[in-house]
């Protein structure tokens, strides 16, 4: 018998170390430090956490410098001030009840210690130390779950009722990002040197676009991801790969028809095509073959845009339809927000918000539908500072709730918008008509296209829009403009027949100088390994 | 001349619950600029207790804080309120992230009258305003240890009162929140000398 007169002694021990062991508990501590009188130990600086144990070297109580008259002065009022008058902030356990919590803590694990020790004696005869060991263990877990718990029950243990407005205040909207996040994220300082690089101004290569069509309201041209460029000239559409230099006619309209619009899908080989009539064609273009023809427009489609599977085509008679391709009933809904030619058509980078420009000078901003397809019937934002037309939109890339828009010849203004609030963040006037806008991927720089007087293209620094380069060359108005896939250079389409290639936005030759040191180093050590 | 100078430096229990909501008022959307729950830009900065202090300018904000805050007057005038605390949830998860507790305690003023709506304090005005001036400082610095709030948060503010109070229309009972693995920081506390605001702030810690 005397073996379990040892286990359940081990036991106890084991239980009890939490209280017996190491420095006597705060609140006792504290206790006595009030019967001895002194005030100053209600003011205790704790550094340890509600989840660490007891054990801990208590740090002073006071901090010298500073008279015990004028403490018991002021602690009537404010009793909790730092001394010395500076803020620090210690996590502390002010808030809880000490007294009732220990109560509490005690209460239980008296009780079940009770009952564990009557377990191990009827059960089990051949306990080892290593069962008693997880038992602890098991124990302590326990244990420290209901320290917190009760450590929370006492704080607030007044009772009463708890009592809250029923209607509750807003969630942030969607697309807000804590802008604390910036202090949370380690990155390289800004460079401190000017931010001027060299951006060169001609163009490195012009390439002919007989019979495109001089068009404001038209959108004629796109870059895909796979690197072809498609082009709408006259009443056929070409396929220029900007790899090969191969070039390709996908298709050829009847007679008095033409393209209005063109837009790649984000990923892959399938181009939609607004046409004349008022239908959105899709065509796989690896295969040179029309997949299908999705109406719903009474007049031209002059401006698409693609979001997954969804394409969504803007027309003549001033509606916006969402067609999902995948499906037999195509048409998802049809937007009334326009009351003219919907010209400027772009989903957001986060494709939450769809932005829209038309020839009734607004700019509409739509939002996701709750359903998540499509978009909601009525306009998040109805932007109307615009004087002309609106056709050049474009979302920032690294802020994704900022859109930038342009206005035509009567207008001449880049306007930057907020769409979490619909603010008008920033106008600067160009001094020529707007007819497109990209956001640059390398740079925090933004390029627009311009017509009379200069016919050029003028690369800005954004957010100050100070102007950096103006690329000219055309000599008529630039009509649109497309980025390549690596984001570095621009393809734009003028009125006088060409299409130019900017690369205005080449990497950094810095950047680029140190990853080929780079890889010439790689290259080095394989070379040696080789030897060897 | 002597009874206009008396009047001048008191403050009756109404004055004291119109001070607090005032330090509720500002304190709240303090806290809700500074820790990004929603986007800078709907902010507008005032200047009080000779701080510059961002409010928000969200209409639906403004009318659910003014909803609860002029009940919170009204039931404060009573001395009926334990605390009054400003929660923080993620607003997919409703997990509760930050709870920030002003907890309100009835002083004695100068006259200890049995009634205490007759009772007042002579603690002089600005010596409060500089006390919540110390607080508001407190909260806006606070933005250095506590974590980041990195997901799409909404709030809400609950209101610890007496057993015996009544439920107004369009007022719901709670339970308590529960934050895991908290963590508490008491800031400074100011009294108007009829009650005493202590402020607090409990925060899960990040693991």
């Amino acid at each position: 018998m005397s073996q379990f007169n040892f286990v359940s002694d081990l036991q106890n021990a084991l239980i009890m170390d939490g209280e017996t062991r190491g420095p006597a508990p705060r609140w006792k501590k504290k206790m006595e430090a009030s019967l001895n009188g002194s005030q100053n130990t209600t003011r205790s600086v704790l550094s340890v956490s509600y989840n660490t144990s007891f054990s801990g070297v208590q740090a002073p109580t006071k901090t010298p410098g500073k008279s015990s008259e004028g403490k018991t002065k002021k602690s009537t009022t404010t009793p909790t001030k730092t001394p010395g008058g500076g803020d620090r902030f210690i996590p502390n356990r002010a808030a809880t009840n000490f007294e009732l919590a220990h109560f509490l803590v005690n209460k239980d694990s008296g009780e079940k210690s009770d009952e564990e020790n009557d377990k191990a004696t009827t059960s089990n005869t051949n306990t080892n130390s290593n069962e008693t060991n997880v038992q602890a263990s098991a124990h302590k877990g326990e244990r420290q779950k209901l320290i917190s718990e009760v450590a929370q029950v006492a704080g607030d243990s007044k009772g009463g009722r708890i009592l809250c407005y029923q209607n509750k205040a807003p969630a942030a909207p969607e697309s807000h990002t804590n802008p604390l996040k910036v202090v949370y994220s380690i990155k390289t300082p800004i460079s401190t040197k000017s931010g001027s690089r060299y951006i060169p101004t001609t163009s490195e290569r012009i390439l002919d676009a007989p019979d495109f069509i001089n068009d404001y309201y038209l959108n004629l041209m796109d870059w895909s991801g796979d690197n072809i460029v498609a082009v709408a000239l006259g009443s056929c559409v070409y396929l220029w790969n900007a790899a090969s230099g191969n070039i390709e006619q996908l298709t050829e309209f009847e007679e008095g028809d033409y393209a209005g619009s063109l837009s790649w899908i984000q990923e892959g080989q399938i181009l939609a095509i607004g046409n004349s009539t008022g239908a959105v064609e899709l065509w796989d273009c690896s295969k040179v073959k029309r997949l299908r023809v999705m109406d719903g427009h009474s007049a031209r489609v002059g401006s698409l845009a693609w979001n997954s599977f969804l394409v969504s085509s803007g027309s003549r008679d001033g509606t916006i339809i969402h067609h999902d391709v995948r499906s037999r009933e195509h048409k998802i809904s049809s937007l009334a927000g326009h009351s003219q030619e919907v010209c400027g058509l772009k989903w957001s980078t986060d494709f939450k918000y769809l932005a829209s420009g038309g020839n009734d000078n607004l700019v509409n901003v739509w939002s996701l539908a709750g359903s998540g397809v499509g978009t909601a019937s009525e306009a998040l934002h109805k932007f109307n500072e615009h004087q002309a037309a609106v056709r050049a939109l474009a979302w920032c890339p690294w802020q994704p709730s900022t859109l930038a828009s342009g206005g035509g010849t009567a207008d001449r203004c880049i306007k930057f918008w907020n769409v979490n609030n619909g603010s008008l963040i920033k106008s600067v006037d160009s001094k020529s008509q707007v007819c497109s806008l990209l956001f640059s991927r390398h740079y925090k720089e933004l390029i627009s296209a311009h017509g009379f007087a200069n016919n050029q293209l003028t690369i800005w620094k954004y957010p100050t829009m100070v102007k950096q380069a103006d690329l000219t060359g055309h000599t008529s108005r630039v009509l649109q403009m497309a980025m390549s896939p690596d984001g570095s250079t621009v393809i734009s389409a003028g009125a006088d027949e060409t299409l130019r290639l900017w690369n205005c936005f080449a990497p950094d030759p810095l950047a680029a100088k140190k990853s080929a040191s780079v890889n010439s180093k790689a290259k080095q050590s394989v070379f040696r390994q080789s030897i060897r | 001349m002597s009874s206009a100078q008396a009047t001048k430096n008191c403050i009756t229990l109404k004055g004291s619950a119109q001070i607090i909501v005032e330090y509720l008022k500002y304190g709240i959307h303090s806290i809700l600029f500074q820790r990004g729950i929603y986007p800078a830009e709907n902010f507008d900065s005032t200047q009080q207790y000779g701080l510059t202090i961002l409010m928000s300018k969200d209409p639906k904000i403004t009318t659910f804080l003014q909803n609860v805050l002029s009940q919170t007057e009204e039931w404060l005038s009573k001395n009926m309120i334990n605390k009054i605390s400003m929660v923080i949830t993620n607003a997919h998860s409703k997990e509760v992230l930050e709870c920030w507790d002003f907890k309100m305690q009835a002083e004695n003023g100068d006259n200890q009258a049995a009634d205490p709506s007759q009772r007042t304090s002579s603690k002089d005005q600005t010596r409060i305003q500089n006390e919540i001036r110390d607080v508001m400082r407190q909260i806006s610095a606070t933005v250095s240890y506590l974590p980041l709030l990195d997901c799409i948060c909404t709030f809400d503010v609950m209101i610890h009162t007496l057993d015996n109070t009544e439920l107004p229309a369009k007022w719901d009972e709670t339970g308590a929140i529960v934050i895991q693995n908290a963590q508490a920081v008491q800031l400074r506390s100011f009294s108007t000398g009829l009650h005493k605001v202590e402020t607090v702030v409990n925060y899960k810690m990040s693991t």
